[in-house]
């Protein structure tokens, strides 16, 4: 029945070392819905699949704006990302009324990093369920994080957390050296394509099951650069991208060898 | 003459009547400041077609005593921007020493860049001046006010010339030339002639701006008792902040104290 006997909380380490509590909450990770996030100099963008509960219900969203230059991408409880949320989005507001200006987003992974690791030490409290890739644009440029329910952040060029995760990020670290130059529409293809390779075989990204969330820099009309606000697309709005990287259209491409063919 | 060691320092009882010993009550509601001891006087400052300069003199005085004359009242905060402090001295100490927990910890958060090579920080002067705001009137609604008047000088988000003030109330605004306290009504009509609007101001050069806070300076050690001919003044732009902090009032004209009449010892 047990798998063992130190896992009945998050402040007892296991002889060896280990802190089963919080090694559970990463497998949560893993059984949410795939999102990828990728960040070039200019923008980052985040994509992610979407599920429905049954044919009948609506799509889970994954993406959510947590602040003009700032959003997130979530695999894992959706109702412990929603506390996540609400605090990130209060803090980048309170920082905006204090000192006028967007939350730098290293100091915000921060916060939540700290906030998470408290509950893998004191007795009674359970880690957080969910990871999150945090993408956000400050005076330093685009940037993109790793979150984890043990509180550990990292930033990355590019990545991807949730179930067969893994395929996507074997694309992203093929095509590492390409992302930094990209543009804008590249990137958002670059993401869409390491999402369709942890795809289940027979599932392709539609309209209603893929979400993409775009900030990062651009040129206003008078030549200086402004931040583009922080926003989730989805439904007919990704239509365009999705046809971008369809099957069809990317066959005269050189990476037709990483393709699946249909038995 | 009382001279026994208690008595000391104390006013002379036959000439100010018994010591009113009730304001060393130890007991009683609790006190916050009420009013300033130690002072700096007026900061002035001006905006030019690339930064600001801003200046206050070094003397620290204790009622119409020249108390302390080798205290600073600007202080640069992250290489970017310059905090001119009017007011109680021990609460600009206490400010100095919160700025630099901000700034350590606004450093942390920045790693170097091609965009931002020293590990400074991103947080500007119009951030800081908001920031400052808040804190101010937070403390005013303490009933336990920070007595003092703050000039900010610095550059904005869009790297245009910032100046801005806020007081112990947490009351704030901007203008292309800000003086507190004397200055207020003896500096800020000269700095109007140069720089009434921010058109104006963005036509000053460095060396004028300069030239005008220098002559304010001079002005306000004339007319204003609690002033000193030490000074520092501060220049801001893109590049950094120059600081100088021992400068003396230079070709100084004391002629028209001869036309001055009603205050001294002569009989009009």
């Amino acid at each position: 029945m047990f798998r063992n006997n130190y896992d009945n909380d998050s402040v007892t380490f296991s002889p060896q070392g280990r802190i089963f509590q919080v090694e559970y909450a990463a497998e949560a990770v893993k059984q949410g819905s795939v999102v990828v996030g990728i960040t070039s100099k200019k923008h980052v963008v985040l994509v992610a699949l979407k599920r429905n509960a049954e044919e009948l219900s609506s799509y889970q969203k994954k993406i959510f704006a947590i602040d003009e230059h700032a959003g997130i991408a979530i695999a894992g409880l959706t109702s412990d990302a929603r506390v996540l949320s609400n605090f990130m989005k209060q803090q980048c507001l309170g920082h905006r009324l204090t000192y006028g200006r967007d939350l730098p987003v290293r100091m915000l992974v921060d916060m939540i990093g700290a906030k998470a690791q408290q509950n893998t030490q004191q007795y009674g409290k359970r880690p957080y369920g969910v990871g999150l890739l945090i993408a956000g644009v400050d005076e330093q440029g685009p940037h993109l994080f790793e979150f984890q329910p043990s509180g550990m952040t990292e930033e990355m060029v590019a990545f991807a957390i949730g179930a067969r995760s893994q395929m996507a990020r074997t694309y992203l670290e093929k095509n590492l050296e390409l992302f930094a130059d990209c543009s804008r529409e590249e990137l958002i293809a670059h993401g869409l394509k390491a999402l369709k390779e942890s795809l289940v075989q027979d599932r392709e990204l539609t309209i209603e099951n893929t979400s993409v969330g775009v900030t990062g820099f651009s040129k206003a009309d008078d030549g200086s650069t402004k931040v583009e606000q922080f926003k989730v697309f989805d439904g007919q709005e990704v239509n365009a991208w999705i046809e971008g990287v369809a099957d069809d259209k990317e066959a005269p491409a050189a990476e037709g060898e990483s393709m699946e063919v249909d038995g | 003459m009382d001279h026994r060691p208690q008595a000391w320092g104390r006013p002379r009882d036959d000439i100010y009547g018994a010591y009113d010993g009730s304001y060393l009550q130890t007991s009683g509601p609790k006190q916050s400041t009420q009013a300033p001891v130690v002072t700096g006087t007026s900061v002035v400052a001006l905006k030019f077609k690339d930064g600001v300069v801003i200046a206050a003199d070094n003397l620290a005085s204790y009622g119409s005593l020249a108390r302390f004359t080798n205290v600073k009242r600007l202080r640069v905060f992250l290489d970017s921007s310059v905090v001119g402090f009017g007011g109680d001295v021990s609460d600009m100490q206490y400010l100095d020493r919160h700025l630099n927990e901000l700034a350590i910890d606004e450093s942390y958060e920045t790693t170097p860049s091609a965009d931002h090579p020293s590990p400074g920080g991103t947080l500007n002067a119009a951030n800081l001046h908001k920031y400052l705001q808040k804190l101010m009137y937070k403390r005013r609604n303490d009933f336990d006010p920070l007595w003092n008047q703050i000039l900010v000088a610095g550059l904005d988000s869009g790297s245009k010339p910032f100046l801005a003030s806020v007081d112990l109330r947490g009351t704030a605004f901007s203008s292309p030339s800000l003086a507190s306290g004397f200055g207020a009504a003896l500096a800020q009509p000269i700095m109007r002639k140069y720089a009434a609007t921010e058109e104006d101001a963005a036509r000053l050069s460095r060396d004028e701006a300069v030239q005008v806070v220098k002559e304010c300076m001079k002005v306000l050690y004339y007319r204003d008792a609690r002033s000193m001919d030490k000074y520092s003044i501060a220049v801001v732009t893109k590049d950094g902040v120059e600081l100088k902090e021992d400068e003396q009032l230079e070709k100084q004209s004391w002629a028209f104290a001869e036309r001055i009449r009603g205050y001294g010892t002569q009989t009009v």
